[in-house]
């Protein structure tokens, strides 16, 4: 049996001022980490899925939309050119909700990481700013995969068309960032699941303009797209893809609703993270 | 000698056929199925209704502004009748896979449910049949609930249609009895996870948005070997009021699924706990 | 002596190449309290499922009531109560719903479970749990609960897996005095265990097993007598001294054996042996006299200690 070595004491070998100032850091490496056990899998369904629904919906029933709507288009263009930015943004959505529920429910609940993460010099700010940064990651290359696969598509008419890429993040994370301080609230998790995936993804992917344009829904049901993230990243890509009309007012409208809903994320996210930590 | 109930009761069934895997105790399974369904929450037994309908409310009315008539065998009918009834085919795959492949796997190794069953005098077949049964009786409940959703809105065009309730179940029933099976064999919830990556491609292809006929004839053909395909003809042919022999030909394609699956469930189960 | 109620001959039960239960004999007959001790994977487990009509043996012969559990798997169930070594309570329903449930799985009327159970819940103290869902269950409770639901068809023989394991001291002596009463009630008990203390509390009979073989068989103290002296003096004399003190200490008394811990010594008078290690200037750290038990018999039968 061999012994382990006691001898140098922890205050000569942990730099606290180090961890204090890197800590996210190391949260969202070791998150990350974890992820890559499954890269393939995350990779392939990353690549197969937007390539799935592109073919199905956008090849398959666009083609019948495109003969029944005639030269007019949908918004002015091929029915695929009119969907693919809204899956792209769809996609970034859903991976950074699968990055940030899942580990922040995993941490406090199911194994309790966080507890013995917060129990070396990481903060509670910077666990759930760690795992944040690592959903992030996530989002970005699914949505870079997802618009290789548009561009393979020619679903791309603007030579602007890439900055949909962080158009469709920005969605994804000012998402990620409530549901993250939404996730870390739950005690009881069983229904929660359940309740977004039917009652809140589901109708958000339904009903955010993704499928035909929002105007096209009786307008008691338009009020789903205007709180939906999905739409709000949805026009800025439409915009940015093939020039769907946008007024500069709506540009901004469309920016300062993520970027509160992301700001305000991140804000209750560390909170309630330090909160419950502490409890 | 005092004989304790249990014993006379299981002594009386000593010699029947398939004793060692059947003690006719299906009914107190579901009786299982009552009490827990009694106590879980309503609001994920609502979602489960609720899934079909925002569906037909978006795609129906939103892609029915962009494409309001389709056109099947020649015969022009509106979009959100025709995809209605895929809709109701398709809800009740995913309940019936829900129920036998997520909840079945938690049973069976999480909670081990079915080793407490299978230490009483209960065998095997019993299980799977309980199961199943409750999957069934939950799909038939769905399916009236969506048709009287369909109704009022006019989306079932043929008297045929009400056959689509026994159409649905008959489909649950395939379904749940193979996910049962296939299930039985997971050894993760890594592994469970597969059945969904195989489940969006089917569900994105079996013609619930738009008829087949946009394919290649090879792409047509591949599709027709998965069951949803099945199911969503069966169902449409019989909302729509499309009677001919097909019809027939898709439920046997069920019928064929629902004993591959009892067998090999019962097998596996018999495998697992009399090892 | 009246006929066996289980009896086993060359009971044996491979995986694939590996032999978990090797040609055991043994009887259990009316009203005993019969234990299986042995360390984690002894085979005692498996031996209890096949006992509890679940599994197959590969070879040998088994009869419980005279019946064959291969041919007669569903008969026999109905005559058994089993606690599995790992609760599998129906975790979506409360605790009465439990019991209840279970009655119905052997096929009993709706009113003779329902008359049961609240016998059942006195016998489990569960009474003030009786809605409460069975997650919410202290682990001594969900054991309880267990015991109770094997209860339910009133069985003569009640199979009993590790029934203490993972519990506390507290909710281990709550649970024994209940497996008392039954015993007293002429329920006969069969008990895998690899804690020494609840083979001593609980059986009447126990057989060793260590790899799948049996290595001993009789009453706890018969055992001891046999295989043990009356007392055990236990000395430490620091990790690295150990070794090198054993091998002056050997040669005072008959047997000793070494432990990366510890160094034991069997004799019959602790007190008189340590006095004697004192005198010849030995200085041991700690040092501690008590009486010999069916750990030590372990011990002696393989070697090894039965928690490893």
């Amino acid at each position: 049996m061999s012994l382990t070595n006691i001898r140098q004491g922890s205050l000569a070998l942990v730099n606290v001022a180090r961890v204090q100032s890197r800590g996210a850091l190391y949260v969202a490496q070791s998150r990350i980490r974890q992820m890559m056990k499954w890269i393939w899998i995350i990779l392939g369904i990353a690549v197969a899925n937007p390539v799935l629904y592109l073919v199905s919906v956008g090849v398959g029933l666009g083609g019948l939309i495109d003969k029944s709507v005639g030269p007019a288009g949908v918004d002015g263009v091929k029915y695929l050119t009119f969907l693919a930015p809204a899956l792209l943004a769809q996609a970034a959505i859903q991976g950074t909700i699968d990055e940030t529920v899942f580990p922040t429910l995993e941490g406090f609940k199911w194994f309790k990481t966080f507890f013995s993460m917060n129990a070396t010099p990481l903060s509670g700010k910077q666990i759930s700013y760690g795992v944040f940064l690592a959903a992030i990651f996530r989002a970005t290359y699914t949505v870079l995969l997802y618009f290789g696969v548009m561009w393979a598509f020619g679903a791309l008419e603007s030579v602007h068309a890439w900055l949909a890429i962080p158009t469709a993040i920005f969605a994804g994370a000012s998402f990620g960032a409530l549901m993250q301080a939404l996730a870390a609230k739950l005690e009881d998790e069983n229904i929660f699941f359940t309740v977004l995936g039917r009652f809140v993804m589901m109708p958000l992917f339904m009903f955010s303009g993704t499928f035909f344009p929002l105007t096209s829904m009786p307008s008691f049901l338009q009020w789903i797209g205007w709180i939906s993230p999905l739409w709000h990243s949805t026009e800025l890509g439409r915009h940015l893809t093939y020039g769907h009309p946008l007024s500069t007012t709506m540009i901004w409208v469309h920016f300062i609703f993520l970027s509160v809903m992301l700001v305000g994320g991140l804000y209750f996210s560390a909170r309630i993270f330090t909160k419950r930590l502490a409890k | 000698m005092f004989i304790p109930m249990a014993v006379a009761i299981a002594d009386a069934r000593a010699g029947k056929r398939g004793e060692r895997v059947y003690s006719g105790r299906v009914p107190q399974l579901l009786e299982r199925g009552f009490i827990a369904f009694k106590s879980s929450t309503y609001m994920i037994v609502l979602s489960g209704f609720l899934e079909p309908v925002l569906y037909l409310l978006s795609f129906g009315y939103g892609i029915g502004k962009l494409l309001p008539i389709i056109s099947v065998d020649g015969e022009n009918i509106k979009y959100v009748a025709f995809i209605a009834p895929a809709l109701l085919a398709t809800s009740a795959m995913n309940g019936a896979i829900y129920d036998s492949t997520m909840n079945v796997f938690f049973k069976l190794n999480h909670d081990r449910i079915y080793h407490g069953m299978l230490a009483t005098s209960m065998g095997p077949l019993d299980v799977a049949l309980g199961e199943i049964g409750w999957a069934l009786i939950r799909g038939f409940a769905y399916a009236c609930a969506f048709m009287a959703v369909m109704a009022p809105l006019g989306l079932i065009i043929s008297p045929w249609g009400l056959l689509a309730i026994p159409a649905a179940v008959l489909i649950a029933f395939g379904f749940a009895s193979c996910g049962m099976a296939v299930t039985s064999y997971m050894k993760s919830f890594q592994q469970l996870e597969l059945v969904n990556i195989f489940l969006l491609p089917m569900f994105l292809f079996s013609g619930s948005f738009y008829p087949l006929s946009v394919f290649p004839q090879w792409l047509q053909f591949i599709i027709n070997l998965f069951p949803l395909s099945h199911a969503i003809h069966l169902v449409r042919g019989l909302c729509l009021g499309h009677i001919d022999f097909a019809l027939l030909g898709h439920a046997f394609y069920f019928v064929v699924m629902i004993i591959i699956g009892l067998i090999f469930t019962t097998k596996r189960l018999n495998a697992l706990f009399m090892k | 002596m009246s006929n066996p109620l289980i009896s086993a001959r060359g009971l044996t039960k491979k995986f694939g190449d590996f032999t978990a239960v090797n040609g055991i004999d043994f009887d259990v007959f009316k009203g005993d309290s019969f234990g299986f001790l042995g360390p984690n994977g002894a085979g005692k487990s498996t031996a209890m499922r096949i006992i509890g009509a679940t599994s197959q043996r590969t070879s040998g012969s088994v009869s419980i009531l005279g019946k064959d559990p291969e041919i007669n798997g569903p008969q026999i169930r109905a005559h058994l109560g089993v606690v599995p070594q790992q609760d599998n309570l129906d975790m979506q329903l409360s605790v009465v719903e439990n019991l209840y449930i279970y009655g119905r799985y052997f096929g009993l009327p709706r009113k003779f479970v329902k008359n049961k159970i609240e016998e059942l819940l006195t016998f489990a103290q569960l009474e003030e749990k009786r809605d409460t869902k069975v997650e919410a269950l202290s682990g001594g409770m969900k054991r309880r609960l267990t015991i109770a639901r094997a209860l339910v068809s009133e069985p003569e023989i009640l199979i009993l897996d590790e029934p203490t394991t993972g519990l506390d001291p507290q909710a281990r002596h709550i649970l024994w005095d209940r497996l008392f009463r039954l015993k007293e009630q002429g329920v006969t008990l069969l008990i895998t265990t690899h804690f020494m203390d609840e083979a001593e509390q609980l059986c009447d009979r126990l057989i060793v097993m260590d790899k799948g073989s049996i290595m001993a068989e009789g009453s706890p103290a018969s055992l001891i007598k046999d295989y043990s002296t009356k007392e055990v003096l236990e000395l430490r004399f620091g990790s690295d001294r150990n070794q090198s003190m054993a091998d002056s200490l050997r040669s005072m008394c008959d047997r000793t054996e070494e432990l990366p811990d510890r160094f034991l010594m069997y004799t019959d008078d602790g007190e008189a042996l340590l006095e004697k290690i004192y005198a010849a200037d030995f200085h041991p750290k700690t040092s501690l006299v008590r009486r010999s038990s069916l750990e030590d018999v372990f011990l002696r039968l393989t070697g090894r200690t039965l928690i490893e």
